[in-house]
Formats: C-alpha cells, structure tokens, sequence
C-alpha cells in the first residue's frame, strides 16, 4: 500500500487521519489544566501502536465515521470543527459499534498513563511498584457502635 | 510410560496447592501436573506504567481475552455472567482480590433453616481446625471480634481502613447497620518469607510485593521442600479407569504437545468448578460412558457463581482512588435469611476503595459522566479519586440447569474439548441483587455520595466456581462423599470449589482451601484402608 506509514504498522495514512482525529475529539488538550490532546505525537503513537492487533474491527469504525461524515456534512470527518467530531464519537460509541468502544478504551489507556498528564492530576509518573503508596489507618474507633450492637450470626 | 507416582494431583491452583502440601508429610511420592507456568512477580503490571492497560489483555481475569497458550476457551455465550479464571501455578490466586471470608455455621445448613437446596454433610465445627491451619500457610490479616462471626483468630492486623474505608463506615454507623475489617489474605506485615503490602492497588492482576497469598508463594515452597513434584505446562486430557473400576493415571500433554500416561495410586482433581467437570466429562470409557465419577448424572450441575451487584458512589472529596488493597472492609447487615424480605438467604458488602485513573476514565466516558471533547477535564476532575463503594456478593443457589458442558466445536490448543457454560439468573438472585442495590445506595448516600453508577450482575463476574461436582452422603444426589472420595471410583478425589453443596454469600476461597486440609487429613486418618 502506497499510503502505509511503516512497514509493520497496519494503519494506512487516511486511516490515521480520521483516528487521531477521533481521539483529539474525544480528549482535546486543554490549557486550563496544562495537558495535551490524545491527538498530542507521543500519545498518538502509544494509541498507534496499542492498538495495532485491533487494526480490523477499529479500521472499519474509522470508515464508518467517514461516511457518516461523508453523509452528514459532506466533507471528510477529519475536517469537522471538533465539536461535530466529538458528537459523531459519542454517537457511534453509544451504538456500540465494533471498534470504537476499543479505540476509546486504548485512548484512555494511553492518554492516563503519559507524564504530563499524569502530573497534573498529581500523580507520580511512575508504575505503582516498587515504592507503593501510603494509605492512612482511619479512625478506628468508628468500629464502637457496631461493638456495643453484639452478636448478629444465627447458630443453626 | 512413566514411573507410576503414589498421588497425582491435577491442578496447582489455591486447592491444589494445599492438598499438595498436607499430604507431603506422609513422605510418599506426590506429583502435580500442572498446565500453566511458575509466574514472575517482576513481570505483573503493577512494575509497568502500562499496569492498568494489561489488565484488559495478557492479565486480563477472563480467558477468552487473555489468550495465553497455557489458557483454555470457555464458551460462556449463553450466560449472563463469564468466566474469570488463571491458568498458571497458583491457579486463579494470581489474580484473586484477596477478600478472605470463612463460611458461617448456618451456609452448612441451608435446608433445615430455609427449606432450599442441601445441607452439607459437614458442619462449621468439623472445618474449624482446618479453616485455622489455612490461614497460618496464607498468612490472613484482620480483627478478632467480628459479631458476625463465630470467635476466631487473626494472624495479622487488618489492612487501613483509609479514606474510603473510613467514608462508607460512617454510611454504615448513620445506618445503625454492621461493617467489620475485611478477613484478607494480604499480609500486612512481613511473614513466612513474603513482604507486606505497600498499596500498589493492583492485586487482581498479580502482586509484584508478594503481600498477597497467591499459593505459588505460600504453600508451593513448603510443599516443593517437602518433596512434592510440580510438572508445569502438562495439561491433563483425560483419566484413566482400570478393570477394576478404579483411576489407574492420567492422559496428559507435556509443554511440546507430546502425550504421556502417568500411573498413579490416587489421583487428586483441584482444576476449580469449570476446569473439574470439564476433566470429568472428558474421561469417558466403557464404564462410565458420561465421564468417569458421574453416576449420579451430576459432573458439571448445580454450578453456581455468586452474582455480583457493583454500586459505587462519588463523593465530593478525594478518596484513597487507585491506592490501597482492593480489600478494605465488609458488611453482612444482610446475611442471614429474613422472612421479611422477598427472597431466602443473602449477601455479603465488600466495600472497594477506588479505581485507577484508566478506570475512572472508562467508567465516567462509557456511562456519559464524562463528556467526549470540551468538558472532559473538568468532569474527569470531578470523578478521579471520589469514586468509592461496594460489591454486594449474593448467595446463588443450587439448580440443576445451570451445568458446564463439553462444547461439540470449540477446543483448547491441544485439541481437547472446551467447556461450556448455561447459566440464567433465578428469581432469587435478580431479588437479592436489586436488594443489595438499594441498600447500598442508602449507605453511600448516608456516607455522603452525591451520584451513584451501579452494575448488577457484573457481567464479567464469574470468578468463583462453585457446585459442579457436589459433596454428600447419598450417591445418587453427590459425586463425592462427604470427605472428597468419588462415590464411583474409590482411588478419585476431588478437592475444589466444584465440591460445595451450596456457595454461601461470601468469597469461597478460604473454605476451598479448608476443605482442601480437611479432605488431606480424613485420607492421611485412613491411609491404611482408603479404598475400602
Ligand atoms: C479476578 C479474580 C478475583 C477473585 N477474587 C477472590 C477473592 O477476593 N476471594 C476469594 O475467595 N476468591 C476469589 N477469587 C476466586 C479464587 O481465585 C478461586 O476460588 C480459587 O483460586 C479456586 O481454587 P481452585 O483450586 O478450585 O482452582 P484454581 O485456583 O483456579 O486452580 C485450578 C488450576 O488447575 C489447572 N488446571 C485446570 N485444568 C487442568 C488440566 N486439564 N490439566 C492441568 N491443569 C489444569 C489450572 O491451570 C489452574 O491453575 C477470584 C478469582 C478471580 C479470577
Ligand atoms: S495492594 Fe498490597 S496486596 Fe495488593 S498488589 Fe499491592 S502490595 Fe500486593
């Protein structure tokens, strides 16, 4: 296929077109809390690449979104102003549709794992082992009133 | 044809593991075929930025999903619920959450008190001692004194309460209703060789710490010092029956797909509530045409699965969210039959901390919490860390037309019949999980929640495997007798979760393996007349 971007990369370019037009519609970047897109290049390959062994079902979503664009507005769904973008994503993900629901997923795999994104939430940027978190104790004595009730098992 | 071994065991998983282990001080020769790996903890998610994302692929609780070549299909189409199982060492303890919860006196009794399904042959008293030995080898943290229980020990403290933990209690205490520390197979301090837990949050797809008992760190060691061979990658096809009616060793598969037969004295099946029946129905000779040990008619009936209602609230402050055990504490306010309600029996709370940042993402996206394109921050912002709530565990009962069968088409990657799996959720069931639904509303709304997202039954819930292969004294309505022996064929035990005659309404896994020393220990008691 003249339009395939890596050899061992089974999207061809229009099909990353509409995919990372989708996944920048359903998680943009926002300056309010200084994150990219999931359209942003790192993030966007992590997805690329995740989503690889799912090429089939998720490339025949990715042609479905274009012709409902196609249908709806006349113009490819990448070229959509993003709040069409968003809808027609919500829309074929509400219908179930083989492969969106995938995609989706795989977005938000990828988008809450990258650095950036996790620090902002205040994270760490770093897999939970081996430093683990802290977990405070509570407030034990909460347990007094469910003392002072007694014995509720039956003895048969 | 290989040396005949005095006891073959199938299956390395949570009862595999601890039958193997009782019985190694009888000195005699004891293999264990298993059809999975030894895991490496370095290698679970929980080391890896990916660790949420692996959970849906190679560590993911369901089979079909994972696909490893050390899994087997399972068919579970015609049933609400799936299967979630692990194929490896240690069996599904792998991926087990850890909630330990022993039976009560009154699961032994469910006919006499309710008129429904069977009473065991075997009471609380009788599994006591064992429930006891049990948690010394997984080592179990919690607190003495729970009112829902009998008296009994805790080898460790219970794990924090933290702030989700400490949110619902409050629910529960405005309620006047009952919640204690969970029973946990999670270590909370260093014990037998193993770590405590450090709050990675990711037990349900291994525990890189090894606080969590996953018996390929509790009781394999011990077993493999004592003497005891685990054969790994040998998936067992069939068992063999002799002239005499009785097991004469098992068909298996080594890891290149060469088939063996090994000859043994006593053969031990431990495969869990599908992997059991399905080995069961395979072995068919010209004595037991429907599978060895099925007389009864009864290999791969009554199984049962415990439905599962999940009600999570959100809440306005941060909780623990992706940090901390997934166990934390229980409620059993509704345990016990009450004539007032509209269904007999009933369920166990477990209250879940929180979920992880993928989680929280997936959740509020698929049920339209969180908006696709503008608005997705602000409202991700509003769930991440404030979701907490609970499981209800809902006692299923016995019927019979919820069986595993062997599927005519689908087979494992050695060619051996796959299990399939018809199931429906009784009326019961449906009362007690709208039930459990409603009062868990009440409780979140009285801890505070300001929204509350619920799921019941967990369609992905089929992670205990109960029924299938039912203890009693009567053979034509057992398969085993009331110590684990097969009624047909004297030489067959059986020592899983396909055993019970009924599920309870708490996590099985301890009784598993209580039951597990206690079969151990009635054969070691006869060693000299087993067969008789
Ligand atoms: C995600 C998840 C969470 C869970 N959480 C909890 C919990 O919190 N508390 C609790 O009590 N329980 C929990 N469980 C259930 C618990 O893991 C099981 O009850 C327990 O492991 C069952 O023990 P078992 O010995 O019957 O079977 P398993 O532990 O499943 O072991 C069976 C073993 O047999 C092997 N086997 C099967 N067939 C063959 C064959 N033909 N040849 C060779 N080997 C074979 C399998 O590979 C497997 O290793 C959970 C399970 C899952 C999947
Ligand atoms: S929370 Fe504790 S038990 Fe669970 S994976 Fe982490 S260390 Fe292990």
């Amino acid at each position: 296929m003249a339009d395939t971007i890596a050899s061992d990369d089974p999207f061809s370019g229009d099909e990353r077109r509409t995919l990372l037009a989708l996944v920048g519609a359903v998680i943009p970047a926002s300056a309010k809390h200084a994150v990219p897109g999931a359209d942003d290049p790192a993030i966007a390959a992590d997805i690329v690449a995740t989503a690889r062994p799912y090429h089939e079902t998720i490339a025949a979503a990715l042609s479905h979104l274009e012709s409902m664009a196609m249908q709806r507005f006349d113009t490819g769904y990448a070229d959509l102003d993003p709040v069409s973008r968003a809808r027609l994503a919500r829309e074929l993900t509400r219908s179930r549709f083989a492969g969106v629901g995938t995609l989706v997923t795989i977005t938000a795999q990828c988008y809450y794992r990258d650095d950036r994104v996790m620090q902002s939430l205040g994270m760490d940027a770093r897999p939970p082992f081996p430093q683990g978190f802290d977990v405070p104790q509570g407030d034990w004595s909460l347990l007094d009133p469910v003392r002072r009730r007694g014995r509720i098992y039956k003895i048969p | 044809m290989t040396d005949s071994v005095d006891v073959l065991i199938v299956g390395a998983g949570a009862s595999g593991a601890a039958v193997a282990w009782s019985l190694a001080e009888t000195r005699m020769r004891i293999v264990c075929l298993e059809q999975g790996d030894w895991m490496n903890p370095l290698e679970y998610p929980s080391t890896g930025r990916d660790w949420e994302a692996r959970g849906f692929g190679d560590m993911s609780i369901s089979p079909n999903r994972r696909g490893r070549e050390t899994d087997y299909p399972v068919n579970d189409a015609n049933s609400p619920i799936s299967v979630a199982n692990f194929n490896a060492v240690g069996g599904s303890t792998i991926l087990y959450a850890g909630h330990f919860p022993r039976f009560h006196p009154s699961d032994f009794r469910v006919k006499t008190l309710d008129g429904v399904a069977d009473d065991w042959p075997i009471d609380y008293q009788t599994l006591e001692p064992f429930y006891a030995e049990n948690d010394r080898m997984m080592g179990t943290s919690g607190l003495a004194g729970d009112p829902a229980y009998p008296p009994k020990e805790s080898v460790m403290p219970p794990v924090p309460l933290g702030r989700a933990g400490e949110a619902i209690a409050k629910g529960f205490n405005e309620l006047g209703w009952h919640w204690w520390p969970s029973d946990t197979a999670i270590a909370t301090e260093a014990y037998d060789g193993r770590d405590k837990c450090i709050n990675l949050g990711a037990c349900s797809s291994g525990c890189a710490q090894g606080a969590k008992a996953s018996t390929d760190i509790t009781y394999w060691p011990h077993a493999v010092r004592a003497g005891v061979e685990v054969r790994t990658r040998c998936r067992v096809r069939e068992i063999a029956v002799n002239g005499q009616g009785m097991a004469s060793g098992v068909v298996y598969f080594d890891r290149d797909g060469v088939e063996h037969f090994q000859p043994a004295e006593v053969v031990i099946v431990a495969c869990n509530g599908v992997g059991t029946p399905r080995l069961l129905l395979n072995s068919t000779s010209g004595r037991f045409p429907d599978g060895i040990a099925n007389t009864s008619g009864l290999v791969g009936r009554n199984l049962m699965f415990h439905p599962y209602a999940s009600i999570q609230g959100v809440f306005d402050e941060p909780l623990d969210g992706y940090q901390g055990p997934g166990v934390c504490i229980w409620s059993q306010e509704f345990y016990e039959t009450d004539p007032n309600r509209d269904f007999v029996r009933g369920y166990t709370y477990e209250i879940n901390r929180g979920r992880g940042p993928v989680a929280t993402a997936l959740a509020g996206m698929f049920s339209d919490r969180i908006p696709f394109g503008d608005g997705h921050h602000d409202a991700y912002r509003q769930l991440f860390k404030r979701i907490a709530g609970m499981v209800g565990i809902c006692e299923d009962l016995p019927e019979e037309h919820n069986t595993v069968t062997l599927d005519p088409e689908l087979t494992d990657g050695h060619g051996i019949p796959a299990p399939r799996i018809d199931y429906t959720l009784s009326e019961n069931s449906r009362r007690m999980l709208d039930h459990a639904v409603a009062r868990a509303t009440e409780v979140l709304e009285a801890a505070g929640a300001k929204d509350v997202i619920t799921e019941a039954p967990i369609g992905v819930g089929g992670w205990h495997l109960m029924g299938t292969a039912r203890m009693g004294i009567d053979p034509e309505r057992s398969v085993v007798n009331e110590w684990g022996r097969s009624h047909d064929v004297r030489n067959l035990f059986i020592v899983d979760g396909s055993i019970f005659v009924t599920s309870a309404g708490v996590n099985p896994t301890r009784t598993i393996q209580a039951l597990a020393l206690y079969i151990a220990d009635s054969m070691k008691n006869r060693l000299a007349n087993l067969f008789d």
